[in-house]
């Protein structure tokens, strides 16, 4: 931590709607802000921009589990059928590709739904029970009715005085700092 | 050429005077009340058939399958109509909350999360008649490629063996979509409810949810991944479930036009069950504003599209069985039509491509009670369909003196009932613990969450422009 005198974890403000939001967003991002976040009951189209975030790799965790499903799918059903254990089936092959494909895919989809829900987890570091904005009762709006945008103490511009008067700037309807 | 046109903007998806935190009491208060009077008796009574599923499970288990109506030469019988019939409603939960979604219909966040739920509980009906036909319920295990001290794997090769792992996979993604639609409603159940164990078992399951854009982006990834991932297997499911019958060579089973029939019947008779739920739902919890009228119309439109495919898979067999001049295909086809089984022939032609196309007419397709009535009749017919299909085929094929007539016992009769308890109670659990409108997708659908209608500084632009 670079912040050790300073026990606020960050400067939390509230905004009255998504265009407020998507505008204090634009706004953060252009200002330099590294280590913000912007929150919403519901996702909002464009903020990825407006934040200036990279795409989310998420795509390429489910392309390894794919091929992981796929190949093993492969390896169980060659190995089992033709090297550990080959029983002849009315004469098939017992390499039989074409009446592999149903479990290969299955499997391949398996996998990959494994590697959508657990790697989405473990890139939005979930589960994670304690936060400190669970601090803060007024953002338990956030999954009703509330648009909050956070600038922690731990990026380098963050500065108690100017971050509250760059969020009073951006229109905040309400601006709180947060404990750790 | 001169022509007047006009702009016929689309109804709006939620109505009446909507704001994001009245849409979260609208949903949220349902499960933070107490449960009304009905619920109690409704569980009541779905726990008393539940009770009655495993008491028909546990004597089928300790008599044998002899107790069902099985006998040569039909060998498969009301299980695997059931199984069937339960696992085809499943797929409409997952063709609203996939293939929908693919298709940007925003209409489906209406529905999608109870639709999800009814797909789980009907997958999980439907497992029980696999499981419990083997018999020997004890060695299940067998069907997994698990290491056993017979050295033996399960034959690959086989269709009931594709259906092993395509259901078991249906039913760990279904579980899983649902779970990841769940987790921002979950959120704010965490922070609405009073009572400390309700916020520490919906807090837990919320995993730590804020709602931070930077969730928000990996999440919005992850559910367009599922639902690219959803919508091939839903199809490869029933798919696999064809092949069942398919890679036979019973005569009316062997036939190609399976696969996407099977599709087909499955996603209407979904969409009937989708549909009987939600117009009991939305009319006691009052949800009108969430699941309009325009709903019901478009799930209707497609209740008649499907229905019209089932009924062309219907005359197209019919009519490939003339065409190939085979025989004993032609004489299966004859026989449903007009043989002992025609009782059972002509309720599925009358419930599955009569009945649907009272949904021509606009009156029809936006009437509660036409609704409501059509698609018990739908689910009726679809049951009966795979009746015929099953039975037929088996009690008069090849050759004449094999032949026989097929009735279920009282234990088929009682089991099947018995289903209806099992997913009841899990669904009626579903409706007081969980929510069953999908908060969060609700209002991203609404205008005022789209930041075009709003302008540089953030204000609202009047309604007009939009």
């Amino acid at each position: 931590m670079s912040n050790t005198t300073d026990k606020t974890f960050g400067i939390l403000a509230e905004f009255k709607n998504p265009g407020h939001l998507m505008k204090a967003a634009k706004m953060t991002h252009k200002a330099g802000y590294k280590k913000f976040d912007c929150y919403s009951p519901f996702p909002i189209h464009g903020m990825d921009d407006a934040m200036g975030l990279k795409p989310s790799k998420l795509g390429y965790i489910v392309l390894g589990h794919a091929l992981i499903g796929f190949l093993g799918g492969m390896a169980l059903q060659i190995w089992t059928s033709a090297i550990a254990y080959p029983i002849n089936i009315s004469g098939k092959p017992f390499i039989n590709l074409p009446a592999f494909i149903p479990v290969t895919f299955e499997l391949t989809i398996l996998l990959s739904a494994f590697g959508a829900v657990f790697g989405m987890f473990f890139l939005n570091n979930m589960p994670k029970h304690h936060n400190p904005l669970f601090n803060s009762e007024r953002f338990k709006k956030v999954t009703d009715d509330g648009f909050f945008v956070i600038i922690e103490s731990e990026d380098p511009l963050y500065n108690p005085e100017k971050t509250k008067a760059f969020f009073e700037q951006a229109g905040a309807v309400h601006i709180e700092s947060i404990a750790h | 050429m001169s022509q007047k046109t006009t702009y016929i903007p689309e109804p709006e998806l939620v109505q009446g005077n909507h704001t994001f935190g009245s849409i979260t009491s609208l949903v949220g208060d349902i499960v933070e009340t107490p449960a009304p009077r009905w619920w109690y008796i409704a569980f009541a009574v779905s726990n008393l058939l539940l009770g009655l599923l495993l008491a028909m499970l546990a004597y089928l288990i300790w008599e044998g399958t002899g107790v069902w109506g099985l006998q040569n030469p039909v060998g498969w019988g009301w299980a695997i109509v059931n199984f069937v019939w339960w696992v085809g409603i499943g797929h409409a939960g997952t063709l609203i909350s996939a293939i929908l979604f693919l298709f940007r219909q925003g209409w489906r966040t209406a529905i999608n999360r109870f639709a999800e739920a009814m797909t789980i509980f009907a997958v999980m009906c439907a497992g029980i008649f696999p499981a419990v036909h083997v018999g020997r319920i004890w060695v299940i295990y067998w069907v997994f490629p698990l290491p056993n001290q017979m050295q033996m794997w399960p034959n690959f090769n086989s269709p009931l063996l594709w259906d092993v792992f395509a259901v078991s996979t249906y039913f760990t993604v279904s579980l899983l979509f649902w779970y990841v639609g769940l987790v921002p409603d979950l959120a704010t159940l965490r922070d609405r409810v009073k009572s400390k164990l309700g916020k520490m078992l919906y807090g837990t399951f919320a995993l730590g949810w804020t709602g931070g854009n930077r969730q928000w982006q990996h999440y919005e990834k992850s559910y367009l991944i599922l639902a690219g991932l959803a919508t091939p297997l839903v199809l490869s499911v029933h798919t696999i479930v064809s092949f069942d019958f398919a890679v036979s060579i019973i005569p009316g089973w062997h036939t190609t036009i399976f696969p996407p029939y099977f599709v087909a019947g499955a996603v209407f008779s979904g969409f009937a069950m989708v549909m009987t739920l939600m117009l009991i739902t939305r009319k006691i919890y009052g949800l009108q504003d969430i699941m309009t009228i325009n709903h019901i119309e478009k799930m209707n439109i497609i209740i008649l599209v499907t229905g019209n495919m089932v009924g062309f898979a219907y005359i197209m067999e019919f009519f490939i069985a003339w065409y190939s001049g085979f025989e004993y295909e032609k004489f299966a086809f004859v026989n449903r039509a007009f043989g002992p089984y025609a009782w059972a022939y002509w309720i599925m032609f009358l419930c599955n491509v009569i009945s649907p196309q009272f949904f021509w007419s606009k009156k029809m397709r936006t009437s509660i009670t036409a609704s409501f009535i059509l698609s018990i009749v739908v689910n009726i017919g679809m049951w009966f369909e795979r009746f015929v299909i099953t039975v037929t085929s088996l009690a008069q094929d090849y050759i004449p003196a094999s032949w026989g007539y097929y009735s279920p016992t009282w234990v088929d009769i009682l089991t099947y009932v018995g289903t209806f308890g099992l997913f009841f109670s899990n669904f009626l659990l579903f409706l007081r613990f969980l929510p069953m409108v999908a908060i969060a997708e609700v209002k991203m659908v609404m205008p005022q969450a789209d930041p075009h209608n709003y302008d540089e500084d953030g204000n609202e632009l009047p309604k007009e422009s939009h």
